[in-house]
């Protein structure tokens, strides 16, 4: 058929599976939106191209499928950047469309030109400059077969003007031609079963399982896996959710502040087998002082990730979901009570369960206090919601403490951006994650700072109708950076605090219902309340301003040396 | 800590607008210390092949080269330098030349085959291919003459034997 470039585009989109995108207009994508009306896509306009970017990544996080994000050249595309960087850093599948200037402007420094895809080169799977319309059906062919398989990642498409503007006859491709790029398939012969040998004769195995799990899909596998062999699971940031988080098997989080426990079992472990995960420094702390005690097994889609960060004694490369099923057969089952002690490793389950218990008695929500910490408003929007909520968290002290009182059972239950670590990511990844999964309760849990980074996109979930409920942790610091200058700058609070408008009036403005909580003891009533309006509610909950998030592991100290929370009544 | 050592990776990728661009912004990124790096056509149209010589220990070349393979029009990589292979570098040394210097320069020239193309007032221009260590050599050796102007391609490389470019994976 005869159609336009900007026809093509939406053409090709619905053939990709594509029904709902993010984005703003502009001059250099007037074409695409003026053939949108035409296609049944539900395009939501965001009030800022960061704010599309992330949506579109929230989106993907929550639903597994791509998300699309549309931007218009020069500011619009440099506004995508964060966003990219954020989806490329935590392998999130998303396309971003651009529009560049018209193919006889580029290269003249014209009106809102920049050359897009070199900036985006280091932050993207991969990207196109599209100057020939015949070249764009296989251009977004290949791009959503790229951004999705393998190790998922952002990929930019940068369409000129003229391009979406001119006619040309339109054939949608059905098959993708890369010469170079090949996605692994593990080897399933010797190395699986040197695995399972391993695991078998372990005396104190951990797996540590991270975001890989869950973009393989690989949830149920890792369950099987960790039952019949009675192995302890410790997760990264993103692998929450890989495990139920209430499972007695999973230590939950480990790294800078992971469950003590967690962090004590990686020092321990004879035997690791990592699972999707790159060793991130946050995770590792000093690589040299990281897990010393273990013989470590990685298995990552990705190549590059075998040996960059800390070298491993045995690798697969390979995807979850073709090696956790192949690997589940050949270990030995193991029971929760068998009295056969080389079966069951009694001492190592006991070992962690000690270390649980000690955590349990410093844990602050069990002590008795009138402030309002964060950690209990947490939890009890844990409690009010059964966990059964979607939390996109911020990044900072919020994050950790969502990380550490909110306990995941469910499978993408937590969004949160781990590599990148952006601030104001939470509001506009939750509308994203809301309008994927629109039968789910959303709730935005962030700082008074990240806020005020993507404020703007309440008019977005206002304009959107989305029923999320925002728990603003608002202390009035940068609050990390706050704990940082406590700890190690000498107390001197450089540039951390913050000042705030008034949240529930700011929520008001937009036509938000809102709540602002001073007191404990209004904190419960208050998440009832939100949970029974709706639609958006934002809670401001004035918490106490020079709380810590513990554990602690001290820049340069390895991961099982920790600053603990005292016990109550020693010290 | 292995040692740090020379090593010649092969690379062919698809002859696209960006790919050299994407392949130099990949060393800078990631830190990589290139020693030298050449590039042009290979035998199939389309694909352009690169020799890079890139500085580091065992560890830091492999990701080197993981890390080029991940770029997707890069189709293979190949470090050939356990590998019986051909390396060759060649450069155009313009060097000052007053009459009375011309034979032992030209002589110089002879015993490291290499050849006069260009003979000025007072200069010569002597073209060498070989070996770098040769090519030093001689740069070495015609430095006291006064090196007037010097271009060097970087290293190219083939793995010895009868396979084409498939060889090399």
């Amino acid at each position: 058929m005869r159609i336009t470039g900007a026809q093509a585009v939406w053409e090709s989109l619905i053939r990709e599976g594509v029904d709902t995108l993010f984005g703003i207009s502009g001059g250099a994508v007037i074409h695409l939106y003026h053939a949108l009306p035409d296609y049944p896509l539900h395009h939501v306009l965001t009030r800022h191209e960061q704010g599309a970017a992330h949506a579109a990544d929230g989106y993907a996080r929550a639903t597994g499928k791509v998300g699309v994000c549309i931007a218009t050249s020069g500011p619009g595309a440099t506004n995508l950047v964060t966003g990219l960087a954020t989806a490329h850093m935590d392998s999130s599948p998303v396309v971003a469309i651009t529009g560049q200037v018209a193919t006889s402007y580029i290269g003249t420094d014209a009106f809102q030109e920049t050359d897009i895809t070199g900036i985006t080169q280091p932050i993207t799977k991969h990207n196109y400059l599209v100057t020939d319309v015949e070249e764009l059906p296989m251009v977004i062919k290949e791009a959503f077969h790229i951004a999705r398989t393998g190790r998922p990642g952002p990929v930019l498409i940068d369409i000129a003007k003229d391009v979406q503007a001119a006619e040309f006859e339109y054939e949608y491709p059905n098959e993708v031609y890369l010469p170079g790029y090949r996605i692994p398939k593990a080897d399933l012969g010797e190395q699986i079963q040197e695995v399972a040998r391993l695991l078998d004769d372990a005396q104190r195995p951990l797996i540590l399982a991270g975001h890989g799990v869950v973009l393989a899909g690989a949830e149920d596998e890792l369950l099987t896996l960790v039952e019949k062999g009675r192995l302890p699971v410790v997760t990264t940031l993103l692998g929450i959710g890989s495990m139920p988080e209430t499972h007695p098997l999973c230590l939950g989080m480990c790294g800078m502040h992971g469950e003590a426990y967690a962090n004590l079992a990686l020092g321990e472990a004879d035997l690791i087998l990592t699972l999707g995960s790159r060793f991130d420094d946050r995770v590792t702390g000093p690589v040299d002082r990281f897990a010393r005690e273990a013989k470590i097994i990685q298995v990552d889609i990705d190549p590059v990730e075998i040996d960059k960060n800390v070298a491993v004694d045995l690798a697969i490369v390979g995807d979850l979901k073709d090696v956790l099923p192949a690997l589940i057969p050949l270990i030995e089952q193991r029971e929760a009570d068998a009295t056969n002690h080389r079966l069951t490793r009694p001492a190592w389950l006991e070992r962690i369960q000690g270390w649980r218990s000690d955590s349990a008695k410093r844990d602050i929500v069990e002590q008795e206090t009138d402030e309002m910490v964060p950690q209990y408003v947490v939890r009890q929007i844990w409690d009010a919601t059964r966990g059964e909520a979607i939390v996109v968290s911020d990044v900072g002290q919020n994050q950790m403490w969502e990380a550490q009182y909110f306990i995941h059972h469910r499978r993408r239950g937590l969004i949160s951006s781990g590599g990148l670590g952006t601030m104001g990511f939470a509001l506009p990844a939750a509308i994203g994650a809301q309008v994927g999964r629109p039968d789910e309760q959303v709730w935005v849990m962030v700082g008074d700072g990240g806020f005020q980074m993507n404020l703007q996109e309440l008019a977005t979930v206002v304009q959107e109708k989305l029923p999320l409920k925002i728990a603003i942790l608002n202390n009035g610091y940068l609050g990390m950076v706050r704990q940082w200058q406590q700890l190690f700058f000498e107390g001197r609070y450089s540039g951390t605090p913050l000042l705030g408008p008034d949240f529930a009036k700011v929520a008001e403005a937009y036509g938000i219902a809102s709540l602002t909580v001073h007191e404990k003891g209004e904190v419960v009533p208050a998440v009832s309340k939100a949970l029974a309006i709706d639609g958006p509610v934002l809670i401001d909950f004035r918490i106490e301003q020079e709380e810590n998030v513990y554990p602690m592991v001290a820049p340069g100290a390895a991961v099982s040396e920790m600053i603990r929370r005292p016990v109550l009544g020693e010290e | 800590m292995e040692a740090v050592e020379k090593h010649t990776l092969v690379a062919l990728m698809e002859d696209k607008p960006g790919v050299l661009n994407r392949v130099a912004s990949l060393f800078r990124r990631r830190n990589y210390n290139i020693e030298s790096l050449s590039v042009g056509h290979s035998e199939e149209t389309g694909i352009s092949r690169m020799t890079i010589v890139v500085n580091g220990n065992d560890r830091v070349v492999e990701q080197v080269a993981k890390q080029l393979e991940k770029l997707i029009n890069v189709t293979h990589v190949a470090d050939v330098s356990g590998k019986p292979s051909v390396m060759r570098e060649l450069a155009l040394i313009k060097v000052n030349a007053p009459p009375g210097a011309r034979s032992e320069i030209t002589e110089l020239a002879n015993i490291f085959r290499a050849r006069v193309i260009d003979v000025a007032a007072s200069s010569l221009t002597v073209e060498i291919t070989g070996p770098e260590e040769r090519v030093n050599s001689l740069i070495n050796l015609l430095k006291p003459y006064g090196i007037a102007e010097l271009a060097r391609t970087g290293r190219v490389a083939m793995v010895r034997g009868v396979n084409g470019s498939n060889g090399l994976h």
